[in-house]
């Protein structure tokens, strides 16, 4: 069994007593004694089965002139929950910076997120763990860190319950989106879906679908889901998703990308996927769908494969759900083998999803300081897959999301390859061999 | 109250004159000018040309933002670079899919660039040029049309023998029932060295009309930013995000004596009948009156030296005199440092208290333009700082200098810093006309962009 000491990140203001065990119920909390007659605001989405985009026509209903309801909804509710001292700490008066270069690197100077603590033993060489009703879970949320329920509307029409929704709704798959106590951005929460089936994290379509639902439904470029599976630093064994607003583009939002070419299946479902290009870590773009639960099914199904084989991976929603980033890691094993470099391990960075992204929080000042778009490359290259355990890995999650390609060793090193890089992309060229060469 | 579209028209008038419009349609190319300033930034002109390759109508395009021309397959990565571009008020040229009024794609170079005041150096407008590119034309790098003749085909089901772009398209397209399995192939294009070249004569064609038409206007734009933006100063970027919050709200800058405002939202120009000229610069004061409790502004005024929210009930003045009762919150919001960079004020008309169950309290909406003000602010500063400022004085000081001062001036927007800063640009205290709150920088140095 492989472990790794890790102070773990204090996400709700109740999970440093889950030690002294549950005492059972008289506060609000989200276990099945509280939540089903709780009082939570809740909004209920329209599933829409459209494409993402709509035709050119109408006006997609997201990038809407106006900042949309969600929007207005959760961030107030985040403000709220400011006034009242819910937090750790002020986020928004933690030293951060844009870091100069190619791709403008955000580092973040915040002490108070990892609080000296001793630290607690971390099994990491296990993506798929039962869940353990022994070690904090969000059940033992208070009611106060919660925001909202975010479910699917029952018929189909977007609509906001400010208190007491109908009884009729289904107090089991109550899904709930809850501050994050330590957060790293303004707007910082966590999505928990069905939080009374206490979940594992692990990735299925169902909950895949609402976190998709819930970037689609912020409807702002600059307000990101992200997803770490175990073995790839996520803390807590209870199934979340974490989502805030950073008003940039993230690094890997800029990375440049070659498009992955795919036979037209018997069944397209029109997801399109790209790779990675000249970032530290290597990763997939995920696009398109002609629904959105087409692309959402595609990497749900990517990521069931790679839990199933025991790889710990991260997973960035952006761009208002249009572009899904996946990104299989190794880290956390290499750190457990004693592989990690020393000079990497000091600085503390636990490279989950953000930090992936390129959001880097860092835990010391002089780490703060010289913070450099090398150093950053540096932490975040260690994280990657290496190129031939990466390409292994890339033909077996195209297979699980449905795609056929054709081996594509050959063709790498043709010039006929294409790289769309900013400002002319050339046309993409990737041709089975037995119908066309180029010279 | 205007609408936007006569706002909109009121607004390009007054810088480039009445004249305009005729100047700019006689030019050929397909372009259309957005301003910033407005939300959503839409288009504010479209030029003959460009209605015609699009298929809309004028007044389907004026007053829209651009993205009703991208669709389903438009490549989300060039779009997020259009928007970078914006954000950061430089040029970019991409090609990218759009799609006609009847909905069919077609593939465009789009070459964007910002117009800049020559008074303040502040984005007013973006220039588009687009340049339909021919259809399915695949070209290698040196450009050259013969590099298909390369291509040499083995024999598979369907024998194709030809040299013809066409039909070997229509080859590809084939359906999938054959043995040679269909692949799908992105449909891409790759501008010729002409057609670039148009999109760029394009922009200086358009650029000088625009020049000219604001000579007579007396507010002057070019195509150089040519002097840096005062301190205090909202940047076009940071504009369009606020321009997003629907709520009525006011930024004021605490550091300066009169604490004046720097910013108001629509809603605030609505809800208190003021226009935004008259509002911009005036003291926080200025809508409290003869009847309005002097405790509660002293304890504004406490708030606000104390670094604190607070939440106040205010009797307050509109223009026209008559009195309403607002529910103000007021918020700090903070610096890349952690020092305040300005405070927020939201104003809620008492009378307002909405009786519908479904929608969001009073309270949470207050905040919600809070949120949506702190979350906002922080990066656009990053935004302008690194992009704008750092790159214009990395001509004219040293690179350790300029890694200096950047660490010292993270709190750009502070007055203080930014009194230092431009202490330290000798060559351009030296120049005439130099005025403190902006930096003139010569006209000739090539660099700037």
């Amino acid at each position: 069994m492989l472990t790794i000491k890790k102070v773990p990140t204090v996400v709700s203001n109740y999970q440093e007593n889950s030690e002294k065990g549950f005492e059972g119920c008289g506060r609000n909390c989200l276990g099945k004694c509280c939540l089903p007659v709780s009082k939570l605001p809740l909004y209920a989405f329209k599933e829409d089965n459209s494409n993402l985009i709509g035709n050119s026509v109408e006006k997609s209903s997201e990038e809407q002139p106006q900042i949309c309801f969600l929007h207005n909804l959760l961030l107030g509710q985040w403000e709220d929950r400011m006034s009242r001292g819910l937090f750790r700490y002020d986020v928004t008066a933690c030293d951060t910076k844009i870091i100069p270069g190619r791709y403008g690197f955000i580092a973040q100077l915040n002490k108070g997120r990892h609080l000296k603590k001793r630290p607690t033993e971390f099994r990491v060489d296990k993506v798929l763990q039962d869940f353990d009703e022994t070690k904090f879970n969000f059940t033992k949320v208070g009611q106060e860190e919660v925001l909202f329920r975010f479910e699917k509307s029952n018929d189909h029409k977007r609509r906001f319950f400010p208190t007491a929704p109908p009884v009729t709704a289904d107090s089991d798959s109550s899904s709930v989106v809850a501050i994050n106590v330590s957060p790293i951005e303004y707007g910082h929460v966590l999505l928990i879906p069905q939080v009374l089936n206490c979940l594992p994290q692990k990735i299925d379509h169902g909950s895949f679908l609402l976190a998709l639902h819930f970037a689609i439904e912020a409807a702002d470029p600059f307000f990101r889901v992200g997803y770490n599976s175990l073995g790839a630093f996520a803390t807590i064994n209870h199934l979340h998703f974490q989502a805030y607003f950073l008003a940039a583009s993230f690094p890997v939002e800029k990375a440049p990308t070659r498009r992955i070419m795919t036979m037209k299946g018997r069944e397209d479902k029109g997801v399109i996927i790209w790779e990675l290009l000249n970032y530290p870590v290597r990763g997939l773009v995920f696009e398109g769908g002609n629904t959105i639960q087409d692309l959402s099914d595609s990497v749900a199904s990517s990521c069931i494969f790679l839990q199933n084989n025991n790889i710990p991976f991260n997973v960035l929603i952006a761009d208002c759900g249009r572009r899904i980033f996946l990104f299989p890691q190794c880290y956390a094993e290499k750190q457990a083998r004693g592989e990690a470099i020393q000079e990497l391990l000091d600085t503390q960075v636990n490279p989950a999803v953000w930090e992936i992204s390129g959001h880097i929080v860092l835990k010391r000042q002089e780490d703060f300081d010289d913070a450099s778009e090398t150093c950053a490359w540096r932490i975040l290259a260690e994280v990657s897959l290496s190129n031939k355990r990466f390409n292994e890995v890339k033909a077996h999650i195209l297979e699980a999301a449905g795609f056929q390609t054709e081996t594509e060793e050959k063709n790498r090193d043709h010039e006929g390859e294409s790289i769309h890089d900013q400002p002319s992309p050339k046309a993409v060229a990737h041709l089975p061999q037995d119908c066309m060469v180029f010279h | 109250m205007e609408s936007q579209l006569a706002r909109i028209e009121q607004s390009f008038n007054a810088r480039y004159s009445l004249r305009v419009r005729e100047a700019l349609d006689e030019l050929h190319h397909n372009f259309t000018i957005t301003d910033p300033a407005f939300p959503d930034h839409p288009i504010v002109f479209a030029s003959r040309g460009f209605l015609k390759m699009s298929g809309f109508l004028r007044e389907e395009v004026v007053g829209n933002n651009g993205r009703i021309f991208q669709g389903p397959k438009t490549n989300r990565k060039t779009v997020m670079e259009i928007r970078e571009a914006i954000r950061e008020e430089r040029a970019v040229r991409v090609h990218i899919l759009n799609y006609r009024k009847d909905g069919t794609p077609f593939w465009m170079l789009f070459q964007m660039s910002p117009v800049f005041s020559k008074e303040d150096g502040s984005g007013v407008h973006f220039i588009g040029v687009h340049v339909p590119l021919r259809r399915n034309k695949k070209i290698t790098n040196d450009g050259a049309d013969a590099a298909w003749n390369e291509i040499a085909f083995r024999p598979c089901r369907r024998e194709v023998c030809s040299d013809s772009l066409v039909e070997l398209t229509r080859f590809l397209a084939l359906d999938t029932g054959t043995s040679c399995k269909g692949v799908e192939i992105e449909e891409s294009c790759e501008a010729s060295e002409l057609e670039k070249h148009r999109a760029a004569t394009a922009i200086n064609n358009i650029l000088s009309v625009l020049a000219r038409c604001s000579e007579s206007t007396g507010r002057m734009v070019c195509g150089k930013r040519c002097s840096l933006p005062a301190a205090g100063l909202i940047n076009s970027s940071l504009n369009i995000s606020l321009g997003r919050i629907k709520q009525s709200f006011v930024l004021i800058d605490p550091h300066l004596p009169n604490m004046p405002v720097v910013y108001a939202s629509d809603a605030f120009l609505k809800l208190t009948g003021y226009d935004r000229h008259e509002v911009l610069g005036r003291d926080w004061h200025f809508l409290n009156g003869v009847d309005t409790d002097s405790s509660v502004l002293h304890q504004i005024h406490e708030s606000i030296l104390v670094e604190q929210p607070c939440t106040v009930c205010i009797l307050n003045y509109r223009k026209d005199k008559s009195t309403f009762w607002n529910r103000l919150h007021m918020s700090p919001v903070r610096n890349a440092t952690g020092k305040i960079a300005y405070f927020v004020g939201v104003q809620m008309e008492e009378k307002c208290k909405s009786q519908d169950r479904r929608r969001l309290s009073p309270e949470i909406r207050q905040l919600g333009a809070v949120g949506a003000v702190k979350g906002n602010n922080l990066w656009h500063r990053w935004t302008f700082l690194y992009t704008q400022m750092v790159p214009v004085y990395e001509r004219y000081l040293e690179k350790s200098s300029v890694a200096d001062m950047v660490v010292g001036i993270m709190d750009y927007f502070d007055p203080g810093s930014y009194a230092r800063l431009t202490t330290r640009l000798n060559p351009f205290n030296s120049l005439p006309g130099t005025s403190s709150d902006s930096v003139r920088l010569s006209e000739v140095d090539q660099g700037l962009h």
